[in-house]
Protein backbone atom coordinates (compact mmCIF):
# COMPACT_ATOMS: atom_id res chain seq x y z
CA UNK A 1 0.00 0.00 0.00
CA UNK A 2 2.95 2.20 0.69
CA UNK A 3 4.80 1.87 -2.35
CA UNK A 4 1.55 1.93 -4.13
CA UNK A 5 0.60 5.51 -2.74
CA UNK A 6 4.13 6.50 -3.52
CA UNK A 7 3.41 5.50 -6.85
CA UNK A 8 -0.10 7.34 -7.26
CA UNK A 9 1.90 10.63 -5.71
CA UNK A 10 4.26 10.54 -8.52
CA UNK A 11 1.91 9.76 -11.14
CA UNK A 12 -0.27 12.74 -10.20
CA UNK A 13 2.47 14.64 -9.53
CA UNK A 14 4.29 14.27 -12.86
CA UNK A 15 1.51 16.24 -14.32
CA UNK A 16 1.96 19.46 -12.43
CA UNK A 17 5.65 19.17 -12.40
CA UNK A 18 5.45 19.76 -16.48
CA UNK A 19 3.57 22.44 -18.14
CA UNK A 20 1.16 19.67 -19.55
CA UNK A 21 -1.24 19.56 -16.53
CA UNK A 22 -2.11 23.00 -16.05
CA UNK A 23 -2.97 23.17 -20.10
CA UNK A 24 -5.46 19.71 -19.53
CA UNK A 25 -7.20 21.98 -17.02
CA UNK A 26 -7.31 24.88 -18.51
CA UNK A 27 -8.84 23.65 -21.70
CA UNK A 28 -10.96 21.42 -19.40
CA UNK A 29 -12.50 24.57 -18.05
CA UNK A 30 -11.93 27.13 -21.19
CA UNK A 31 -14.28 24.31 -23.24
CA UNK A 32 -16.86 23.83 -20.67
CA UNK A 33 -16.89 27.32 -20.37
CA UNK A 34 -17.46 27.65 -23.87
CA UNK A 35 -19.91 25.28 -24.46
CA UNK A 36 -21.60 26.62 -21.44
CA UNK A 37 -21.75 30.48 -22.76
CA UNK A 38 -23.18 28.83 -26.32
CA UNK A 39 -25.59 27.11 -24.95
CA UNK A 40 -27.16 29.53 -22.96
CA UNK A 41 -27.02 31.64 -26.51
CA UNK A 42 -29.43 28.59 -27.84
CA UNK A 43 -31.74 28.35 -25.22
CA UNK A 44 -32.34 32.42 -24.47
CA UNK A 45 -35.95 33.19 -25.39
CA UNK A 46 -36.76 29.50 -26.00
CA UNK A 47 -39.03 27.24 -23.67
CA UNK A 48 -36.51 25.06 -21.97
CA UNK A 49 -37.82 21.75 -20.34
CA UNK A 50 -34.76 21.57 -18.21
CA UNK A 51 -31.84 23.68 -16.43
CA UNK A 52 -29.00 24.36 -18.34
CA UNK A 53 -26.74 22.41 -16.61
CA UNK A 54 -28.49 19.97 -17.50
CA UNK A 55 -28.57 20.29 -21.24
CA UNK A 56 -25.03 20.87 -21.00
CA UNK A 57 -23.67 17.42 -19.98
CA UNK A 58 -26.71 15.75 -21.94
CA UNK A 59 -25.30 17.27 -25.10
CA UNK A 60 -22.39 16.51 -27.50
CA UNK A 61 -20.27 19.52 -25.72
CA UNK A 62 -19.42 17.11 -23.09
CA UNK A 63 -18.50 14.60 -24.87
CA UNK A 64 -16.38 16.68 -27.11
CA UNK A 65 -13.99 17.10 -24.00
CA UNK A 66 -13.86 14.16 -22.59
CA UNK A 67 -12.98 12.50 -26.00
CA UNK A 68 -10.30 15.15 -27.00
CA UNK A 69 -8.73 15.22 -23.19
CA UNK A 70 -9.07 11.64 -22.13
CA UNK A 71 -6.03 10.89 -24.49
CA UNK A 72 -3.71 13.62 -23.73
CA UNK A 73 -4.58 12.85 -20.03
CA UNK A 74 -3.22 9.20 -20.45
CA UNK A 75 -0.92 9.17 -23.12
CA UNK A 76 2.07 9.16 -21.00
CA UNK A 77 1.13 6.41 -18.65
CA UNK A 78 3.25 3.61 -19.76
CA UNK A 79 4.34 4.72 -23.35
CA UNK A 80 6.72 7.80 -21.95
CA UNK A 81 8.51 5.88 -19.34
CA UNK A 82 8.78 2.73 -21.97
CA UNK A 83 10.38 5.49 -24.47
CA UNK A 84 12.71 7.03 -21.66
CA UNK A 85 13.79 4.03 -20.43
CA UNK A 86 12.64 4.66 -16.75
CA UNK A 87 10.09 1.73 -17.09
CA UNK A 88 13.29 -0.55 -16.51
CA UNK A 89 14.29 1.35 -13.97
CA UNK A 90 10.48 0.79 -12.58
CA UNK A 91 9.88 -2.90 -13.59
CA UNK A 92 13.22 -4.05 -11.66
CA UNK A 93 12.32 -2.24 -8.66
CA UNK A 94 10.02 -4.96 -5.87
CA UNK A 95 6.59 -3.39 -7.13
CA UNK A 96 4.29 -6.18 -8.41
CA UNK A 97 2.41 -5.49 -12.29
CA UNK A 98 -0.82 -4.68 -10.56
CA UNK A 99 0.57 -1.99 -8.20
CA UNK A 100 2.30 -1.04 -10.94
CA UNK A 101 -1.32 -0.98 -13.13
CA UNK A 102 -3.68 0.22 -10.40
CA UNK A 103 -1.26 3.40 -9.52
CA UNK A 104 -1.45 4.29 -13.12
CA UNK A 105 -4.99 4.04 -13.16
CA UNK A 106 -5.31 5.85 -10.00
CA UNK A 107 -2.95 8.86 -11.26
CA UNK A 108 -4.75 9.33 -14.38
CA UNK A 109 -8.24 9.00 -12.63
CA UNK A 110 -7.39 11.72 -9.99
CA UNK A 111 -6.21 14.10 -12.59
CA UNK A 112 -9.43 14.04 -14.43
CA UNK A 113 -11.01 14.34 -12.12
CA UNK A 114 -9.08 17.39 -10.61
CA UNK A 115 -10.03 18.82 -13.96
CA UNK A 116 -13.27 18.69 -13.71
CA UNK A 117 -13.91 19.45 -10.18
CA UNK A 118 -13.27 23.18 -11.12
CA UNK A 119 -16.27 23.23 -12.68
CA UNK A 120 -19.00 22.52 -10.09
CA UNK A 121 -17.58 25.98 -8.63
CA UNK A 122 -18.12 27.97 -12.10
CA UNK A 123 -21.44 26.54 -11.64
CA UNK A 124 -21.62 27.48 -8.14
CA UNK A 125 -20.60 30.83 -8.89
CA UNK A 126 -23.36 31.05 -11.86
CA UNK A 127 -25.76 30.75 -9.20
CA UNK A 128 -24.58 33.18 -6.71
CA UNK A 129 -24.23 36.02 -9.49
CA UNK A 130 -28.21 34.98 -11.30
CA UNK A 131 -29.71 33.77 -8.38
CA UNK A 132 -30.91 31.36 -10.23
CA UNK A 133 -31.42 28.15 -8.31
CA UNK A 134 -31.91 25.72 -10.89
CA UNK A 135 -28.43 26.12 -11.87
CA UNK A 136 -27.01 24.12 -8.69
CA UNK A 137 -29.02 21.72 -7.60
CA UNK A 138 -26.95 19.74 -5.37
CA UNK A 139 -28.70 16.40 -5.43
CA UNK A 140 -28.09 16.85 -9.70
CA UNK A 141 -24.90 18.46 -9.39
CA UNK A 142 -23.42 15.36 -7.05
CA UNK A 143 -25.34 12.27 -9.29
CA UNK A 144 -24.26 14.46 -12.34
CA UNK A 145 -20.17 13.87 -10.89
CA UNK A 146 -20.81 10.58 -10.07
CA UNK A 147 -21.47 10.16 -13.72
CA UNK A 148 -18.42 11.99 -15.07
CA UNK A 149 -16.17 9.89 -13.18
CA UNK A 150 -17.41 6.73 -13.59
CA UNK A 151 -17.07 7.77 -17.74
CA UNK A 152 -13.60 9.06 -16.73
CA UNK A 153 -12.82 5.97 -15.13
CA UNK A 154 -13.53 3.97 -18.02
CA UNK A 155 -11.86 6.56 -20.33
CA UNK A 156 -8.92 6.44 -18.31
CA UNK A 157 -8.89 2.63 -18.14
CA UNK A 158 -8.74 2.81 -21.95
CA UNK A 159 -6.01 5.19 -22.74
CA UNK A 160 -3.59 3.06 -19.72
CA UNK A 161 -4.37 -0.45 -22.15
CA UNK A 162 -3.43 1.89 -24.81
CA UNK A 163 -0.58 3.55 -23.44
CA UNK A 164 0.73 -0.14 -22.05
CA UNK A 165 0.64 -1.70 -25.42
CA UNK A 166 2.80 0.90 -27.02
CA UNK A 167 6.28 3.02 -26.63
CA UNK A 168 5.06 6.30 -28.63
CA UNK A 169 2.75 8.77 -26.62
CA UNK A 170 1.36 9.77 -30.07
CA UNK A 171 -0.03 6.26 -31.22
CA UNK A 172 -1.45 5.53 -27.36
CA UNK A 173 -3.28 8.60 -27.84
CA UNK A 174 -4.49 8.07 -31.51
CA UNK A 175 -5.86 4.62 -30.27
CA UNK A 176 -7.64 6.10 -27.29
CA UNK A 177 -9.23 8.67 -29.51
CA UNK A 178 -9.88 5.98 -31.88
CA UNK A 179 -11.45 3.70 -29.07
CA UNK A 180 -12.79 6.56 -27.37
CA UNK A 181 -15.28 7.90 -30.11
CA UNK A 182 -16.04 4.10 -31.41
CA UNK A 183 -17.10 3.45 -28.25
CA UNK A 184 -18.43 6.57 -27.68
CA UNK A 185 -20.56 6.04 -31.39
CA UNK A 186 -21.69 2.73 -31.09
CA UNK A 187 -24.51 4.08 -28.77
CA UNK A 188 -24.71 7.24 -29.95
CA UNK A 189 -28.30 7.46 -30.81
CA UNK A 190 -28.91 3.96 -30.78
CA UNK A 191 -32.98 4.01 -31.84
CA UNK A 192 -32.67 5.77 -34.41
CA UNK A 193 -28.79 4.03 -36.03
CA UNK A 194 -30.08 2.27 -39.55
CA UNK A 195 -26.54 1.03 -39.62
CA UNK A 196 -26.86 -1.85 -36.87
CA UNK A 197 -29.35 -4.97 -37.00
CA UNK A 198 -32.39 -4.69 -35.26
CA UNK A 199 -31.31 -7.48 -33.11
CA UNK A 200 -28.02 -5.31 -31.70
CA UNK A 201 -29.96 -2.72 -30.31
CA UNK A 202 -30.78 -3.21 -27.07
CA UNK A 203 -27.27 -4.35 -26.54
CA UNK A 204 -26.08 -0.95 -27.70
CA UNK A 205 -28.91 0.42 -25.52
CA UNK A 206 -27.53 -1.06 -22.77
CA UNK A 207 -23.69 0.24 -23.51
CA UNK A 208 -24.72 3.78 -24.61
CA UNK A 209 -23.18 6.27 -22.69
CA UNK A 210 -24.93 9.09 -23.61
CA UNK A 211 -27.84 7.67 -22.20
CA UNK A 212 -26.00 6.91 -19.58
CA UNK A 213 -25.07 10.12 -19.02
CA UNK A 214 -28.59 12.15 -19.28
CA UNK A 215 -29.95 10.05 -16.36
CA UNK A 216 -26.77 10.99 -14.51
CA UNK A 217 -27.62 14.65 -15.67
CA UNK A 218 -31.39 14.31 -14.78
CA UNK A 219 -30.04 13.40 -10.85
CA UNK A 220 -30.76 9.27 -11.48
CA UNK A 221 -27.75 7.34 -10.54
CA UNK A 222 -28.84 3.91 -12.02
CA UNK A 223 -27.33 0.39 -10.53
CA UNK A 224 -27.43 -0.87 -14.06
CA UNK A 225 -24.84 2.07 -15.08
CA UNK A 226 -22.94 1.86 -12.16
CA UNK A 227 -21.93 -1.90 -13.09
CA UNK A 228 -21.56 -1.15 -16.82
CA UNK A 229 -18.47 1.28 -15.61
CA UNK A 230 -17.22 -0.60 -12.82
CA UNK A 231 -16.87 -3.96 -14.85
CA UNK A 232 -15.84 -2.46 -18.25
CA UNK A 233 -12.92 -0.22 -16.09
CA UNK A 234 -12.08 -4.04 -14.45
CA UNK A 235 -11.97 -5.56 -17.60
CA UNK A 236 -9.69 -2.83 -19.02
CA UNK A 237 -7.27 -2.52 -16.31
CA UNK A 238 -7.12 -5.96 -16.55
CA UNK A 239 -5.44 -6.38 -20.10
CA UNK A 240 -3.79 -4.11 -18.74
CA UNK A 241 -1.93 -5.76 -16.45
CA UNK A 242 -2.00 -8.90 -18.28
CA UNK A 243 0.11 -6.66 -21.19
CA UNK A 244 2.51 -5.50 -18.46
CA UNK A 245 2.96 -9.00 -17.09
CA UNK A 246 3.82 -10.37 -20.78
CA UNK A 247 6.90 -9.19 -20.50
CA UNK A 248 7.85 -11.75 -18.63
CA UNK A 249 6.03 -14.68 -20.37
CA UNK A 250 8.17 -16.85 -22.10
CA UNK B 1 26.32 -14.53 -5.64
CA UNK B 2 25.10 -15.30 -9.40
CA UNK B 3 25.19 -18.89 -10.33
CA UNK B 4 24.07 -18.53 -14.26
CA UNK B 5 23.73 -21.91 -15.85
CA UNK B 6 23.03 -22.33 -19.76
CA UNK B 7 21.23 -18.87 -20.25
CA UNK B 8 19.95 -18.80 -23.40
CA UNK B 9 18.27 -15.92 -24.90
CA UNK B 10 16.41 -16.08 -28.25
CA UNK B 11 14.32 -13.01 -29.94
CA UNK B 12 13.08 -13.49 -33.08
CA UNK B 13 15.77 -14.37 -35.76
CA UNK B 14 18.53 -13.76 -33.29
CA UNK B 15 20.19 -15.88 -30.28
CA UNK B 16 21.22 -12.71 -27.97
CA UNK B 17 22.84 -14.84 -24.97
CA UNK B 18 23.77 -18.24 -25.97
CA UNK B 19 24.27 -20.89 -22.98
CA UNK B 20 26.11 -18.96 -20.81
CA UNK B 21 27.45 -19.93 -17.60
CA UNK B 22 29.49 -18.45 -14.89
CA UNK B 23 29.49 -17.92 -11.06
CA UNK B 24 30.10 -14.49 -9.18
CA UNK B 25 31.22 -14.87 -5.57
CA UNK B 26 30.24 -12.69 -2.79
CA UNK B 27 32.74 -9.61 -2.57
CA UNK B 28 33.81 -9.87 -6.11
CA UNK B 29 33.97 -7.26 -8.69
CA UNK B 30 33.51 -8.51 -12.47
CA UNK B 31 33.46 -6.99 -15.72
CA UNK B 32 31.06 -8.09 -18.80
CA UNK B 33 33.11 -6.93 -21.49
CA UNK B 34 32.67 -7.24 -25.06
CA UNK B 35 31.50 -5.05 -28.36
CA UNK B 36 28.16 -3.78 -28.79
CA UNK B 37 25.86 -6.60 -29.36
CA UNK B 38 27.69 -9.68 -27.34
CA UNK B 39 24.57 -10.15 -24.85
CA UNK B 40 26.03 -8.00 -21.95
CA UNK B 41 22.84 -6.06 -21.65
CA UNK B 42 20.27 -8.81 -22.14
CA UNK B 43 22.25 -11.19 -19.94
CA UNK B 44 21.94 -7.79 -16.94
CA UNK B 45 18.28 -7.78 -17.98
CA UNK B 46 17.66 -11.29 -17.33
CA UNK B 47 19.26 -11.34 -13.75
CA UNK B 48 18.20 -8.25 -12.65
CA UNK B 49 14.53 -9.68 -13.54
CA UNK B 50 13.22 -7.48 -16.03
CA UNK B 51 12.69 -10.09 -18.71
CA UNK B 52 12.98 -13.82 -18.87
CA UNK B 53 15.33 -16.04 -20.06
CA UNK B 54 14.27 -18.46 -23.20
CA UNK B 55 16.00 -21.56 -21.53
CA UNK B 56 18.33 -22.08 -18.26
CA UNK B 57 18.81 -21.09 -15.24
CA UNK B 58 19.72 -17.68 -13.45
CA UNK B 59 20.39 -17.34 -9.53
CA UNK B 60 21.26 -14.05 -7.18
CA UNK B 61 22.05 -14.56 -3.33
CA UNK B 62 20.10 -18.46 -4.02
CA UNK B 63 17.07 -17.24 -5.08
CA UNK B 64 15.59 -17.65 -8.58
CA UNK B 65 15.51 -15.09 -10.65
CA UNK B 66 12.23 -16.68 -12.65
CA UNK B 67 10.80 -18.13 -9.86
CA UNK B 68 11.40 -15.86 -6.68
CA UNK B 69 11.86 -12.39 -8.74
CA UNK B 70 10.58 -10.19 -5.89
CA UNK B 71 13.86 -11.60 -3.27
CA UNK B 72 15.76 -10.86 -6.19
CA UNK B 73 14.48 -7.64 -7.12
CA UNK B 74 15.43 -6.47 -3.06
CA UNK B 75 18.51 -7.58 -3.24
CA UNK B 76 19.48 -6.21 -6.29
CA UNK B 77 20.59 -2.45 -7.18
CA UNK B 78 20.44 -2.13 -10.53
CA UNK B 79 21.60 0.86 -13.22
CA UNK B 80 19.96 0.00 -16.89
CA UNK B 81 21.92 1.43 -19.95
CA UNK B 82 21.79 5.03 -20.43
CA UNK B 83 20.68 5.61 -16.75
CA UNK B 84 17.27 6.36 -17.33
CA UNK B 85 16.10 9.18 -14.17
CA UNK B 86 12.87 11.29 -14.10
CA UNK B 87 14.10 14.33 -15.48
CA UNK B 88 11.60 16.46 -13.95
CA UNK B 89 12.63 15.26 -10.30
CA UNK B 90 14.73 16.96 -7.98
CA UNK B 91 18.03 14.70 -6.77
CA UNK B 92 17.02 14.16 -3.60
CA UNK B 93 13.23 13.84 -4.18
CA UNK B 94 13.83 11.07 -7.10
CA UNK B 95 16.41 9.12 -4.47
CA UNK B 96 13.54 9.02 -1.74
CA UNK B 97 11.14 8.10 -4.38
CA UNK B 98 13.04 4.87 -5.28
CA UNK B 99 13.81 4.10 -1.96
CA UNK B 100 10.10 4.14 -1.31
CA UNK B 101 9.15 2.13 -4.09
CA UNK B 102 12.42 -0.88 -2.85
CA UNK B 103 10.24 -1.08 0.14
CA UNK B 104 12.36 1.29 2.55
CA UNK B 105 10.31 3.06 5.22
CA UNK B 106 9.71 6.86 5.64
CA UNK B 107 12.35 7.49 8.37
CA UNK B 108 14.76 4.75 6.62
CA UNK B 109 14.64 6.46 2.90
CA UNK B 110 15.70 9.95 4.67
CA UNK B 111 18.63 8.48 6.11
CA UNK B 112 19.85 5.98 3.12
CA UNK B 113 19.07 9.43 0.98
CA UNK B 114 21.30 11.25 3.11
CA UNK B 115 24.11 8.53 3.37
CA UNK B 116 24.33 8.00 -0.64
CA UNK B 117 23.91 11.78 -1.23
CA UNK B 118 27.14 12.05 0.41
CA UNK B 119 28.60 8.62 -0.57
CA UNK B 120 28.37 9.97 -4.34
CA UNK B 121 29.22 13.61 -4.08
CA UNK B 122 25.60 14.86 -4.64
CA UNK B 123 25.14 16.94 -1.49
CA UNK B 124 25.08 20.28 -2.65
CA UNK B 125 22.66 19.26 -5.77
CA UNK B 126 20.24 17.77 -3.45
CA UNK B 127 17.81 20.44 -4.78
CA UNK B 128 18.43 20.74 -7.84
CA UNK B 129 16.51 19.46 -10.90
CA UNK B 130 17.59 16.04 -12.07
CA UNK B 131 17.57 16.94 -15.99
CA UNK B 132 19.45 20.39 -15.32
CA UNK B 133 22.32 18.03 -14.16
CA UNK B 134 25.16 17.45 -15.97
CA UNK B 135 26.02 14.03 -17.20
CA UNK B 136 28.42 12.98 -14.55
CA UNK B 137 26.20 14.33 -12.03
CA UNK B 138 23.16 12.15 -13.20
CA UNK B 139 25.45 9.04 -13.59
CA UNK B 140 26.22 9.60 -10.22
CA UNK B 141 22.34 9.87 -9.36
CA UNK B 142 21.90 6.69 -11.44
CA UNK B 143 25.03 5.45 -9.20
CA UNK B 144 22.95 6.49 -5.81
CA UNK B 145 19.33 4.97 -7.24
CA UNK B 146 21.03 1.64 -7.62
CA UNK B 147 22.87 2.12 -4.38
CA UNK B 148 20.04 3.31 -1.68
CA UNK B 149 18.32 0.36 -0.41
CA UNK B 150 22.20 -1.25 0.75
CA UNK B 151 21.91 -4.29 -2.44
CA UNK B 152 24.24 -7.49 -1.85
CA UNK B 153 24.76 -7.30 -5.59
CA UNK B 154 25.16 -4.13 -7.72
CA UNK B 155 24.47 -4.29 -11.69
CA UNK B 156 25.70 -1.62 -13.72
CA UNK B 157 25.35 -1.41 -17.46
CA UNK B 158 27.97 0.83 -19.25
CA UNK B 159 28.22 3.25 -16.25
CA UNK B 160 30.77 5.22 -17.47
CA UNK B 161 29.55 5.59 -21.39
CA UNK B 162 29.47 9.17 -22.66
CA UNK B 163 31.07 10.69 -20.07
CA UNK B 164 34.76 13.14 -20.22
CA UNK B 165 37.18 11.65 -19.10
CA UNK B 166 37.02 13.98 -16.06
CA UNK B 167 33.81 12.44 -14.95
CA UNK B 168 35.39 8.68 -16.29
CA UNK B 169 37.61 8.67 -13.44
CA UNK B 170 35.19 10.36 -10.65
CA UNK B 171 32.88 7.38 -11.66
CA UNK B 172 35.36 4.71 -11.85
CA UNK B 173 36.57 6.10 -8.00
CA UNK B 174 33.28 5.37 -6.63
CA UNK B 175 32.91 2.11 -8.09
CA UNK B 176 36.40 1.31 -6.80
CA UNK B 177 34.60 2.33 -3.37
CA UNK B 178 31.49 0.04 -3.66
CA UNK B 179 33.66 -2.71 -4.34
CA UNK B 180 34.42 -2.77 -0.36
CA UNK B 181 30.98 -3.61 0.51
CA UNK B 182 29.13 -5.04 -2.61
CA UNK B 183 29.62 -7.46 -5.10
CA UNK B 184 29.22 -5.77 -7.88
CA UNK B 185 28.83 -6.53 -12.28
CA UNK B 186 29.95 -4.16 -14.66
CA UNK B 187 29.81 -4.01 -18.46
CA UNK B 188 31.62 -2.20 -20.79
CA UNK B 189 33.51 -1.92 -23.74
CA UNK B 190 36.39 0.20 -22.93
CA UNK B 191 38.50 -2.36 -22.29
CA UNK B 192 40.62 -0.24 -20.05
CA UNK B 193 38.24 0.32 -17.91
CA UNK B 194 38.31 -3.49 -16.52
CA UNK B 195 41.62 -3.50 -15.82
CA UNK B 196 41.57 -0.53 -13.90
CA UNK B 197 37.90 -1.54 -11.63
CA UNK B 198 37.78 -5.33 -11.77
CA UNK B 199 39.18 -7.84 -10.13
CA UNK B 200 38.21 -11.12 -12.60
CA UNK B 201 36.67 -10.64 -16.20
CA UNK B 202 34.02 -12.64 -18.36
CA UNK B 203 34.46 -11.41 -22.10
CA UNK B 204 31.77 -11.88 -24.31
CA UNK B 205 31.20 -12.45 -28.03
CA UNK B 206 28.05 -13.05 -29.53
CA UNK B 207 26.44 -14.27 -26.57
CA UNK B 208 29.03 -16.41 -25.99
CA UNK B 209 31.59 -16.51 -22.83
CA UNK B 210 35.14 -16.35 -24.52
CA UNK B 211 37.29 -16.21 -21.64
CA UNK B 212 36.98 -15.63 -18.02
CA UNK B 213 39.47 -14.57 -15.50
CA UNK B 214 41.30 -12.97 -13.13
CA UNK B 215 42.31 -9.44 -15.04
CA UNK B 216 46.10 -10.01 -14.30
CA UNK B 217 46.08 -13.91 -14.71
CA UNK B 218 44.04 -13.12 -18.26
CA UNK B 219 47.03 -11.08 -19.43
CA UNK B 220 49.91 -13.23 -18.20
CA UNK B 221 47.97 -16.22 -19.72
CA UNK B 222 47.50 -14.49 -23.25
CA UNK B 223 50.49 -12.48 -23.67
CA UNK B 224 52.49 -13.75 -26.33
CA UNK B 225 56.46 -13.68 -25.17
CA UNK B 226 56.86 -10.66 -22.60
CA UNK B 227 59.66 -9.63 -24.77
CA UNK B 228 61.93 -6.75 -22.36
CA UNK B 229 63.25 -3.90 -23.83
CA UNK B 230 66.18 -2.17 -22.45
CA UNK B 231 67.99 0.86 -23.46
CA UNK B 232 71.41 0.37 -22.75
CA UNK B 233 75.06 1.99 -23.39
CA UNK B 234 77.15 -1.28 -24.36
CA UNK B 235 79.23 -2.70 -26.83
CA UNK B 236 77.24 -5.08 -29.31
CA UNK B 237 79.79 -8.27 -28.25
CA UNK B 238 79.59 -7.48 -24.43
CA UNK B 239 75.87 -7.24 -24.70
CA UNK B 240 75.53 -10.54 -26.93
CA UNK B 241 78.44 -12.46 -24.54
CA UNK B 242 75.83 -11.47 -21.44
CA UNK B 243 72.71 -12.49 -22.22
CA UNK B 244 73.09 -15.17 -25.33
CA UNK B 245 73.42 -18.33 -23.12
CA UNK B 246 71.60 -17.21 -19.98
CA UNK B 247 69.25 -19.87 -19.68
CA UNK B 248 65.80 -18.02 -19.50
CA UNK B 249 67.00 -16.03 -22.76
CA UNK B 250 65.49 -17.50 -25.99
CA UNK B 251 66.31 -14.89 -27.84
CA UNK B 252 68.44 -12.03 -28.57
CA UNK B 253 68.27 -8.90 -30.45
CA UNK B 254 70.60 -5.19 -30.68
CA UNK B 255 69.99 -2.94 -32.61
CA UNK B 256 71.96 1.40 -32.54
CA UNK B 257 70.72 3.96 -31.11
CA UNK B 258 72.20 7.52 -30.94
CA UNK B 259 75.08 7.92 -29.60
CA UNK B 260 76.53 4.33 -27.66
CA UNK B 261 73.01 3.64 -26.53
CA UNK B 262 71.91 0.28 -28.06
CA UNK B 263 68.38 -1.16 -27.39
CA UNK B 264 68.31 -4.33 -26.27
CA UNK B 265 65.31 -6.92 -26.83
CA UNK B 266 65.20 -10.18 -25.01
CA UNK B 267 62.31 -12.59 -25.41
CA UNK B 268 62.08 -14.99 -22.41
CA UNK B 269 62.12 -19.02 -22.62
CA UNK B 270 59.05 -20.00 -20.37
CA UNK B 271 57.25 -16.06 -19.59
CA UNK B 272 59.94 -15.22 -16.91
CA UNK B 273 60.48 -11.60 -16.75
CA UNK B 274 63.68 -11.02 -17.45
CA UNK B 275 64.02 -7.09 -16.30
CA UNK B 276 66.14 -8.21 -12.85
CA UNK B 277 68.93 -10.34 -15.16
CA UNK B 278 69.12 -7.22 -17.09
CA UNK B 279 69.03 -4.98 -14.30
CA UNK B 280 72.35 -7.33 -12.58
CA UNK B 281 73.81 -7.63 -15.85
CA UNK B 282 74.02 -3.91 -16.55
CA UNK B 283 75.17 -3.24 -12.73
CA UNK B 284 77.87 -5.68 -12.77
CA UNK B 285 79.23 -4.48 -15.80
CA UNK B 286 78.37 -0.60 -14.94
CA UNK B 287 76.75 0.09 -18.16
CA UNK B 288 74.40 3.46 -18.08
CA UNK B 289 71.24 1.87 -18.20
CA UNK B 290 68.12 4.38 -19.31
CA UNK B 291 65.16 2.49 -19.95
CA UNK B 292 63.73 -1.13 -19.60
CA UNK B 293 60.22 -2.62 -19.74
CA UNK B 294 58.91 -5.30 -20.28
CA UNK B 295 55.80 -5.55 -23.28
CA UNK B 296 52.50 -5.92 -21.74
CA UNK B 297 49.65 -7.03 -23.87
CA UNK B 298 46.68 -4.37 -22.98
CA UNK B 299 43.54 -6.52 -22.92
CA UNK B 300 42.49 -4.34 -26.28
CA UNK B 301 45.04 -6.71 -28.01
CA UNK B 302 44.13 -9.98 -25.50
CA UNK B 303 40.68 -9.05 -27.05
CA UNK B 304 41.16 -8.66 -30.54
CA UNK B 305 43.33 -12.15 -30.07
CA UNK B 306 40.61 -13.94 -29.20
CA UNK B 307 37.81 -13.34 -31.34
CA UNK B 308 40.01 -13.42 -34.23
CA UNK B 309 41.18 -16.89 -32.92
CA UNK B 310 37.23 -17.58 -32.67
CA UNK B 311 36.38 -16.34 -36.06
CA UNK B 312 39.60 -18.80 -37.58
CA UNK B 313 38.03 -21.99 -36.18
CA UNK B 314 34.38 -21.59 -36.97
CA UNK B 315 35.62 -21.10 -40.18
Amino acid sequence: MRVFLTLVRRELGSYFKSFSGYVVVAAVLLLNGFSLVDLIERVRGHAVHAPVTELLFQTYYFWLVVLLTSPVITMRAFAAEKSSGTYEALMTTPVGDWQVVLAKFAGTFSFFALAWLPLMAVLLALRQITGVAALFDPPVVASTFVGILLVGSLFMALGCLASALTRSEIIAAMVTFLWGIGLWMLGYRPDTSSLMPAWAQPALEQISMSRHMEDFARGLVVGRHLVFYASATAFLLFVTQRVVQSRRWK
Amino acid sequence: MIEVRDLTKRYPGRTAVDGLSFTVGRGEVVGFLGPNGAGKSTTMRILSCFMPATSGTARVAGYDVFREPDEVRRRIGYMPENNPLHLDMRVREYLKFRARLKGLGWRRSRERVDTVLQQCGLTEVGRRIVGQLSKGYRQRVGLADALVHEPDLIILDEPTIGLDPHQIRAVRSLIKDLAKRHTVLLSTHILSEVEMTCSRVLILHEGRILAADRTEDLERRLSLDGQVVAEIEAPDAALLEAFRDHPEVEHVEIAALDGAYRRLALTPRNGTDLRPVVFAQATAHGWPLRELTRSRHSLEEIFVHLTRARNRTRN
